[in-house]
């Protein structure tokens, strides 16, 4: 049995009298890729560690398939964690950390050494084996991490802000590996990240939370069309939030198109105008509302803008996604 | 500008090069005082200077007086070896019966390996009490300071301290017979190698301590997260991955703990009773005597002894970190 459903209900933890996360319930079908996306202190790392057995929940239950394993130690979860810092024994070689695990469980050194140097290929850092964590970089240390926790042959991988420490480059190759081993492995990964690049990018699930609560769980494209609440829309980005007859909607910015300014549904005034490759970011005053729009760079070449302009801005009515749930 | 304000810090670049070019003629007039502070050599050479006229020149003395001559009213200088023959008088003959040397060394070297055991095991659990089960900066620094108190008060009346406890008439002494479960005292409480042990214990255990704990703070507190994801039980992580990682503060705390134990007369002789035999009291007693060539000849033999147990202590800590 390799892959596991894995479900929180009623999730809580408390520390003193501080709430960190409350009120968690959420279902992760085996074999999908579940991002917790949140800003930072919105409980995704606690609730992370939960599910690895490294924080105790305060309350609810955790459940792994069929066994109820809240008060278990991590190492009888199924679960592996890849830690943030990456957290390689220094004073081990490469394929001593990655064999650890089984070190520890009493495999014999032949055998568990082949095991370290099958996940090692796992990852393309056979020939670093015998390095010491020191002699490598960032990124060939987190292949390393990444091996050491698949050694155990985990249902389920946990992946704390695994492409924070990496440089732009390496962090969308590290993103695009990711995600081909999750499908090769074909078991559930939860990975923590704040940034909604990646979790858009990467996951089947998004878990997107605040104030230790889940604002929102859907498909990247549900949580990106249909923004829940005010919070989702601002925490994704590139959305306006709109009033309308005591109602608020989300709009997308790139739904938004520039037009002389009696053919708009508002009148605005251009405030800035900033070039961003493909598109450019055109920010309106529009009075009572500010948008912000996503022009098409042929859009704006075609009708080009500067600060201080009036012009109209357009959208379609059912761009206009009214929240489901009003502020938590 | 003062030569204070133009003295470089070890990471910022020769002043040369931050003085604007209007202000260079004056930076090349100044004067020397600047090249001192330059030099590491200048900031070492005061704490140099010290230990060459206090440690090494003694030391050098030592060595050159245990090649000279006594009798029992004179010191004359010389070049004998029977300063240390006497040393080791018939304990080479005398085998596998020891000598008196070998038996004070072997005695010592019982001491020295016991405490060192103690201290190193309460030593290492103090420091992972210290550093990974308090969460909180201010209570380690409080539970710190706590385990400086034994070194408020001198090292003499921290041992007499232990007298009224451990004594004949002593309050544990009193406690159990009042309780009734001895009938008479115990005498091995007191001026016996149980009280020796536990005064080094209690004297040294902070020495051991104290390298730990800076070793241990090091530690990037993930990683016993990390040993404990892959299964660790605690045991497992303290021997496999904190030990090695505090390799080097164990070495220097050992290194504290087995020079003091191996020279040390006084605790030996205070809690011993004056009753246990130790190389640094037969030492005592030869300068006491004035016979202070044989009392040399002693003193590098000992420091022979000490230098070889540190090697090994060094070695040994190096295989165990190859297994």
């Amino acid at each position: 049995m390799r892959g596991a459903n894995l479900e929180l209900v009623d999730v809580s933890k408390r520390y003193g009298d501080t709430v960190a996360v409350t009120g968690i319930d959420l279902k992760i079908p085996a074999g999908s890729y579940c991002c917790l996306l949140g800003p930072s202190g919105c409980g995704k790392t606690t609730t992370l560690r939960m599910i690895a057995g490294h924080e105790t929940a305060s309350g609810g239950d955790i459940i792994l398939g069929d066994r109820n394993v809240t008060l278990l130690p991590p190492a009888q979860r199924g679960t592996a964690m890849m830690f943030q810092s990456y957290a390689l024994f220094p004073h081990m070689s490469v394929v001593d950390n990655v064999a650890f695990a089984l070190r520890v469980r009493n495999v014999p050194k032949a055998k568990r050494r082949e095991e370290a140097m099958e996940r090692l290929a796992l990852v393309e850092m056979t020939q670093y084996a015998n390095r010491k964590p020191a002699e490598l970089s960032g990124g060939q240390q987190q292949r390393v991490a990444l091996a050491r926790a698949l050694v155990t042959d985990p249902q389920i991988l946990l992946l704390d802000e695994p492409l924070s420490a990496l440089d732009p480059t390496l962090r969308l190759r590290m993103r695009t590996e990711l995600k081909r081993l999750q499908k090769d492995l074909n078991i559930t990964f939860i990975h923590v990240t704040h940034s909604q690049d990646e979790a858009l990018a990467l996951s089947d699930m998004v878990v997107l939370m605040n104030a230790g609560r889940i604002e929102q769980i859907g498909t990247p494209r549900e949580v990106f069309d249909e923004p829940a609440t005010p919070f989702v829309a601002r925490f994704i980005g590139a959305h306006n939030i709109l009033a309308v007859g005591g109602r608020e909607y989300s709009l997308r910015s790139d739904r938004i198109s520039l037009t002389a300014p009696e053919d708009g549904r508002i009148k605005a005034t251009v405030a800035s105008v900033e070039y961003q490759g493909h598109f450019v970011l055109v920010r309106l005053d529009g009075g009572e509302t500010d948008l912000s729009a996503i022009v098409p760079e042929a859009a704006i070449v075609a009708r080009p803008v500067a600060p201080g302009d009036v012009v109209g801005a357009q959208w379609r009515d059912e761009d206009a996604t009214p929240f489901s749930r009003t502020a938590a | 500008m003062t030569s204070i304000e133009r003295a470089p810090g070890p990471l910022t670049p020769p002043s040369e090069e931050v003085v604007a070019p209007g202000h260079e003629a004056a930076a090349t007039h100044g004067i020397a005082p600047r090249s001192i502070l330059n030099s590491p050599y200048a900031l070492i050479a005061p704490l140099a200077i010290v230990m060459l006229i206090f440690f090494v020149g003694p030391l050098i003395l030592t060595l050159i007086v245990s090649f000279w001559n006594y009798t029992q009213y004179s010191i004359e200088p010389a070049f004998t070896t029977v300063n240390y023959y006497d040393v080791f008088y018939g304990c080479v003959a005398r085998l596998p019966d020891l000598c008196v040397t070998f038996a004070t060394y072997l005695s010592t070297l019982k001491f020295c390996l016991i405490v060192w055991a103690i201290t190193l095991i309460l030593g290492f659990v103090l420091a992972w009490f210290i550093v990974f089960e308090i969460k909180t900066v201010s209570t380690q620094i409080v539970l710190f300071l706590i385990c400086t108190i034994p070194f408020w008060t001198s090292n003499v009346i921290r041992m007499i301290a232990w007298i009224p406890l451990l004594g004949r008439n002593g309050l544990i002494n009193d406690t159990l017979m009042g309780l009734g479960l001895t009938s008479e005292p115990i005498e091995w409480l007191l001026y016996s190698d149980f009280s020796v042990i536990l005064a080094f214990v209690h004297l040294y255990t902070m020495f051991m301590m104290v390298p730990i704990v800076n070793s241990m703070l090091r530690i990037d507190k993930e990683i016993i997260e990390a040993a404990r994801d892959a299964g660790a039980g605690t045991l497992t992580i303290a021997l496999l991955v904190i030990a090695p990682l505090c390799r080097p503060g164990i070495v220097i705390g050992s290194i504290f703990v087995v020079t003091i134990v191996m020279g040390d007369f006084l605790t030996i002789g205070v809690m011993g009773g004056q009753q246990i035999a130790s190389v640094g009291k037969v030492i005592q007693t030869q300068l006491n005597f004035l016979q202070i060539p044989i009392a040399a000849a002693n003193a590098v033999v000992l420091l022979g002894a000490v230098l070889v147990i540190i090697w090994g202590m060094t070695r040994l800590v190096d295989v165990r970190r190859e297994l």
